[in-house]
């Protein structure tokens, strides 16, 4: 035991200190700037030194009220994110409920699993433009479609509607995803007890009341985990609409991202009010994977700690008076 | 009883059936939307004017010719991905597995609140911190440049996470002690030791780490203006551009040749990849 004396801690501090130097470099420092930015006048193709405006909140204060193009992006995302998740929600809860019950026993899960996942790994910006050539006016492949079925007579431009247009982003964006989420919660189901399944079958339990009264409520963690990422990667949607429609018709798809990606890169060089837009969005992003942490957190969990805490307070109070 | 039985079975086929009609209408969803994409690069751009097919037709070459004629160079952009894909999967495996194995093995001060800093820090987006990253590189003059694609990789919370998960389940710290008594130095303990250990988990990090790298668009449009530069996905974005407004042959066979090399890559290791995502998401 000579070497008890040796402390290891400092390997500790050297072996995670190229991501701490990697995250300050290229997260935390850009960041920081990105939100001083948001408060200087910032513009134009040549740098100049950092200036804040009179107001340091005016970006913001314009962006807010005085900036349709942006409410709108801000509103577009919202609406895309939503019915891109609500139905891929639907359905990977449902396949999974098909694919986990044991008393259905579905063959070839492996290879449905395999043709549902596909879509997520192909390139989001192939997938889009495939769409879009895919929807072409007056002739593509959709149009052929159903003329052949006789659905239409005459070609017709799906992509000039506005809500036709959104949902079909929302339907690539579902489309992408729901493979994804049906394998995570499928692999949560997995990780559920048995013998709590067991004894539901015992007490006659059929298969909707397993499902909406053990499968759900022990996936809590995995749904909230699916929710976030989710919602995370929806506020930032960028691929998909950008190059689907470029933000068209009438800006109906454009998204956060795709602002800010046009305020600063497209010829107008108004980095202030991008990096505004784009605290704006962290904020909201934040705000919002923090209510859902507190919304889904174990709540069973955190009484217990209560508990604990009052019975020790207790104890000690117990043990003072003695 | 028996009846009662009997009934439920015959619910359970007509529910079955149910099910593996929706299944396979969704496989076929999944596979029908390529196929044709593969199918119409094969075809000329009037047969695909035409209406639509599922037979491959005897234009590939033609449609190439078109494609590689209008200035798009996918060789190029698959070089270019390539190298910023691969160099940046290195980077988040190696140094995820580093931090991660520093998280698990040794015991210091700040170890608990820097763990909680990776769970708080790993849903910030790219894309809110894009603005002030683009102002900074182009002070160092590294638009145009692979670094800026390549070095943040090197700090990836998400995958710290998993591979401390794997860790904290399957490192035993008599082998790091063994290799103590051996006079191994804790650097070295790693690289020979505990990486080869972690192949697993490193296997299937890089393949999603890859295919995050090579499907990104937001920043290497914004960094990358020079046309020898682009990558595969500004490459498909130029497909959308006007000199192929009616060149669908060419435009399918562009679409083709981006994707391809992931749908080689997802049949070659669809199991480690289902099994991954399966192991992503059970995070507790």
């Amino acid at each position: 035991m000579r070497r008890k004396g040796v402390n290891y801690s400092k390997y500790g501090y050297m072996f995670t200190f190229p991501f701490v130097l990697a995250f300050v470099v290229f997260s935390l420092y850009p960041i920081l700037y990105t939100a001083v930015i948001g408060f200087t006048d910032m513009k134009g193709i040549i740098p100049k030194p950092i200036h804040f405006l009179d107001n340091p909140f005016q970006n913001f204060k314009e962006l807010l009220f005085d900036n349709a193009s942006f409410r709108k992006s801000l509103i577009n995302t919202g609406l895309l994110w939503i019915f891109n998740f609500i139905p891929q929600m639907v359905l990977a809860l449902l396949l999974t409920a098909w694919f986990t019950n044991r008393r259905l026993n579905i063959k070839g899960q492996g290879a449905f699993k395999v043709l549902l996942y596909m879509p997520n790994i192909i390139t989001a910006s192939t997938i889009a433009v495939l769409f879009s050539t895919l929807f072409a006016y007056p002739m593509g492949p959709v149009n052929s479609l159903f003329q052949m079925l006789g659905w239409s007579d005459a070609p017709i431009f799906f992509l000039q509607n506005k809500g036709t247009a959104r949902g079909i982003v929302s339907f690539i964006q579902f489309w992408m995803w729901y493979g994804n989420t049906m394998i995570v919660l499928i692999a949560g189901v997995a990780g559920i007890n048995p013998a709590l399944f067991e004894s539901a079958a015992i007490d006659g339990a059929n298969g909707f009341q397993t499902f909406f009264r053990i499968t759900l409520p022990s996936l809590r963690t995995i749904l909230l985990f699916t929710l976030i990422t989710s919602l995370v990667g929806g506020l930032t949607m960028f691929d998909i609409p950008q190059l689907f429609l470029a933000g068209g018709p009438d800006d109906s798809t454009l998204t956060t991202s795709m602002f800010i990606y046009g305020q600063a890169f497209k010829g107008s060089y108004m980095y202030n009010r991008a990096a505004a837009a784009s605290m704006i969005m962290f904020a909201i992003t934040a705000v919002l994977s923090g209510f859902l942490f507190y919304l889904m957190r174990d709540r069973d969990e955190a009484r217990l700690k209560k508990a604990e805490k009052k019975y020790r307070k207790a104890a000690e109070a117990a043990v003072r008076e003695v | 009883m028996a009846k009662v039985q009997r009934s439920s079975t015959v619910n359970q086929k007509i529910s079955r059936t149910i099910i593996y009609i929706v299944c396979i209408s969704l496989a076929v969803l999944s596979i029908l939307l390529f196929w044709i994409m593969f199918v119409n690069a094969t075809r000329s751009t009037p047969e695909i004017q035409s209406g639509l097919s599922l037979i491959p037709s005897t234009h590939m070459m033609s449609n190439l010719r078109v494609l590689l004629d209008k200035s798009f160079d996918p060789w190029k952009g698959f070089l270019n991905s390539f190298i910023i894909s691969s160099s940046a999967t290195i980077c988040t495996v190696y140094f995820s597995s580093l931090t991660a194995y520093g998280l698990v093995a040794y015991n210091w001060k700040l170890r608990q609140p820097f763990f909680t800093f990776i769970l708080c820090v790993m849903m910030i987006p790219s894309q809110a911190s894009a603005i002030g990253f683009y102002q900074f590189m182009y002070k160092l003059h590294w638009t145009n440049n692979f670094l800026p694609l390549i070095l943040p990789a090197i700090a990836a919370p998400a995958v710290v996470f998993f591979m401390r998960q794997y860790l904290l389940a399957t490192l035993s710290m008599e082998i790091v002690e063994a290799a103590r008594v051996d006079g191994s130095g804790e650097f070295s303990t790693f690289n020979r030791i505990i990486l080869p250990l972690m192949m697993p988990a490193v296997a299937t990090q890089a393949i999603f780490a890859f295919v995050a790298n090579w499907n990104n668009l937001f920043m290497p449009l914004i960094l990358l203006t020079q046309k020898d530069k682009y990558t595969m996905p500004i490459m498909v974005s130029l497909l959308r551009g006007d000199i192929y407004k009616t060149e669908f042959g060419s435009i399918y066979m562009g679409l083709a040749l981006t994707a391809l090399p992931l749908f080689v890559v997802y049949f070659l290791l669809s199991r480690y990849i289902i099994a991954g995502v399966a192991l992503g998401g059970v995070k507790e």
